[in-house]
């Protein structure tokens, strides 16, 4: 047992210590902080204002476009579609004599893109002053037009999901069980690649160096594997962990920036302007974060991280096997790895429907059975429709699948780590395994 | 008494019996030669002996009693033919590393390092990576990482191969001391004019088998062929003898070879019953290595 704690510790110490590790853990979280913030920031900030000239010529939605924070709407007589820009207009928004009969388009000319932001509110404008116009046409009170429009704006009514279970009432939310479940699985899907590749680069380092002989002379080669895999199973907790409380720290950060400074300024814009949906996307950010708050993190970490360490356990190993048969060739790595990738491929696959169909018979079977538990049991979770018998023998599933998987990987990895120069067969492997 | 003794030791491959139904002791303090060509099993042997490998069959006594492999390697040092150290870590964390794997604690460890270190004028290279080390410089940290726990085993596959004369000559002098300090060591190769300087004890294994074994000179004993070699002040002229053949001659002697039923005091009489002026007489014994060739050849 001390020997595997010295194994696993230099393989940690080492691994730890290393450059592109300490690069990697830090820059990673602040790439993808900063990529939500700056995104978020980008969207709230762009003041750029936009002067449009509209010309319709038979005055249908005369006055009937408001004015907003970013864009002003002007009737001039004088424009045209190859002057505007000249006049100091930003777009050319053009509505066809006959545009009542269906038969011509509105089109909406610019010399450069106005943003997805701004077209979409220039749509908006239309739509309302089509619709405005339809009620009114069939003899709606403009009373009653009015009050219902407030209605609109208000956001008055409100839409929540709550899933009854027993006495317990949650708030759900679909599409954030969804965004979670499938984040986590990739995460799951992706690490399982990143540090089981670590385990079979690491093996075969020692076998090219030829330092496995050495060590197994002081060690059992059972002891290196298991040390060799834990060793960087605690490398690859570090990592998430750090990156879990980066994340955390930084968004905090740069939400509380955004708060101070932005958000303040967006909400009164919004009590002031009441109808002004320009500041919208920080209103937005707000509430995503407190509905990404709501999810049930407690329950998700925790298996999270267990997921994590079960998966890689049950495939390091047979990385780990994979690793010590393998000669000098990456081409050889190549195909031997193939048994090992294509069930994580599939569990992946399947993931993506689970996430959707939590409760789907293929959804359900592939989060019990171990090789793809990990992966698919963790898109389920976060919807909170997993029962609880379901987890437990899912987890206890893939207990006994990585010892089971250990074992056999052993096997062979006690064989082909001292084995040079031969090109091993899945059938010689398959002897290696009956073998004492 | 013996450290180590294997009883009927087997180890069969797919294609080939690697280990054969071997059987030998090695007594304690001993220097003892592990012969025999390329290919002729003595690494899978040894393998067993450091516990890598099960034998198939059979039996190992370590000490006396059965190897237990994850207690008896910290008594066992190993250094393999092909020599391997991690290419990346410093010198001196590698050395503790391995040092402790076999069981030492961090301070015996540091304390043995350092003496190790001064003695093969290694102090400076701590902090150096492996990838910077010449072979030679390579191969006596090798040595050192492999004698740090004060093995009573020392297990040596073809320790010489690849080093300078100077190094060579260096790692031979610790291999006699240690074995002064009453390490037992086994000294593996299939160069064997090295084993006849170094070892007091030989087994002989070829294609699995084991040939011959014991000391060295039991076994030249075994294979003389009751040739002298016989100096002159001046070479007498040729005469024909009862007592034995001229089977080789130069400038200044004879050799020959004894007739059955008659003793070397004979031939020296001969020769002093011709007034030759004899100023050397001694048995010429054959190497080792045409011991071998000679055994290896037949047995085939």
């Amino acid at each position: 047992m001390n020997k595997i704690w010295l194994v696993i510790k230099r393989e940690y110490l080492t691994r730890v210590r290393n450059r592109t590790f300490i690069l990697s853990t830090i820059l990673l979280p602040l790439f993808f902080v900063g990529f939500i913030f700056a995104s978020a920031y980008f969207s709230i900030k762009s003041t750029e204002k936009q002067k449009v000239a509209v010309s319709d010529s038979n005055g249908i939605f005369r006055n009937s476009f408001q004015n907003g924070d970013l864009i002003t709407y002007e009737y001039p007589s004088d424009v045209n579609a190859n002057n505007f820009k000249d006049k100091g207009y930003s777009a050319f928004l053009q509505i066809p004599r006959d545009y009542n009969s269906g038969a011509d388009s509105i089109s909406l000319i610019s010399t450069k893109q106005l943003g997805i932001d701004a077209e979409d509110k220039i749509k908006d404008q239309i739509n309302d002053a089509i619709r405005n116009q339809a009620f009114l046409k069939n003899n709606i009170d403009k009373k009653v037009l009015d009050s219902i429009n407030k209605l609109d704006e208000d956001q008055s009514y409100k839409f929540r999901t709550v899933v009854k279970q027993g006495n317990k009432t949650e708030k759900s939310n679909a599409a954030l069980s969804y965004g979670i479940g499938y984040g986590s699985g990739f995460l799951i899907y992706i690490t399982l690649f990143i540090y089981g590749a670590a385990v079979m680069r690491g093996v075969m380092e020692e076998k090219m160096n030829r330092i496995a002989e050495v060590i197994i002379s002081s060690v059992r080669p059972f002891q290196l594997m298991m040390g060799k895999i834990l060793g960087i199973a605690a490398v690859g907790i570090t990592q998430l962990l750090i990156w879990i409380v980066l994340i955390v720290l930084l968004s905090s950060v740069s939400t509380s920036f955004i708060s101070a400074d932005t958000l303040q300024h967006a909400q009164a814009m919004n009590n002031g302007m009441g109808a002004a949906g320009d500041s919208s996307a920080a209103i937005n950010f707000l509430n995503a974060k407190s509905t990404f708050l709501s999810a049930n993190w407690a329950l998700i970490i925790p298996c999270f991280l267990f997921y994590f360490l079960g998966g890689y356990l049950f495939y390091a190993s047979l990385f780990a096997a994979v690793g010590s048969v393998v000669n000098e060739d990456p081409q050889e790595a190549q195909s031997l790895m193939l048994p090992i990738t294509m069930p994580i491929i599939l569990s992946f696959i399947i993931m993506t429907t689970a996430v959707g169909k939590p409760d789907a018979p293929i959804s359900v079977w592939a989060s019990i059975i171990p090789f793809s538990s990990p992966i698919v049991m963790m898109g389920r979770i976060p919807s909170g429709n997993v029962p609880i018998w379901q987890l437990v023998v899912s987890m206890f599933s893939l207990v006994a699948g990585f010892i089971l998987t250990t074992m056999l990987a052993a096997k062979i990895y006690r064989t082909g780590i001292l084995l040079y120069g031969k090109k091993v067969t899945f059938k010689e492997m398959g002897k290696w395994l009956f073998r004492r | 008494m013996a450290i180590l003794e294997l009883q009927n030791l087997k180890k069969y491959y797919a294609t080939h019996k690697a280990v054969d139904d071997i059987s030998f002791s090695i007594p304690e303090g001993s220097i003892f030669g592990l012969l025999g060509p390329n290919g002729a099993g003595k690494t899978t042997l040894l393998r067993m002996i450091t516990g890598i490998f099960y034998p198939d069959s059979g039996e190992i006594l370590f000490e006396g009693k059965k190897f237990n492999p994850v207690d008896d390697i910290a008594k066992i040092g190993y250094m393999p033919e092909e020599r391997g150290l991690y290419k990346k870590m410093k010198i001196g964390e590698q050395a503790l590393y391995l040092a402790m794997l076999k069981g030492m604690s961090k301070r015996d460890a540091m304390k043995k390092i350092k003496e190790w270190f001064v003695k093969f004028e290694m102090e400076s290279w701590w902090n150096k990576k492996v990838n910077d080390l010449s072979k030679g410089m390579g191969q006596k940290l090798q040595f050192v990482t492999t004698v740090l726990h004060d093995p009573k085993l020392l297990i040596l596959d073809e320790p010489f191969s690849g080093l300078d004369p100077v190094n060579s000559n260096l790692i031979k002098d610790e291999i006699f001391k240690l074995a002064q300090k009453g390490t037992t060591i086994i000294f593996s190769t299939h160069r064997m004019e090295q084993v006849e300087e170094i070892c007091n004890n030989i087994v002989l294994v070829n294609n699995g088998k084991k040939i011959l074994d014991g000391t060295v000179k039991q076994v030249k004993d075994e294979f003389k062929e009751h040739i002298f070699k016989v100096g002159f002040d001046e070479l007498p002229g040729s005469f024909s003898s009862t007592a034995f053949d001229i089977v080789a001659s130069n400038e200044s002697s004879y050799s020959v070879k004894i007739k059955d039923g008659n003793r070397p005091a004979n031939v020296l009489q001969e020769f002093l019953n011709q007034k030759a002026s004899i100023i050397s007489f001694n048995e010429v014994l054959p190497s080792l290595n045409e011991i071998f060739i000679k055994v290896a050849g037949t047995k085939k």
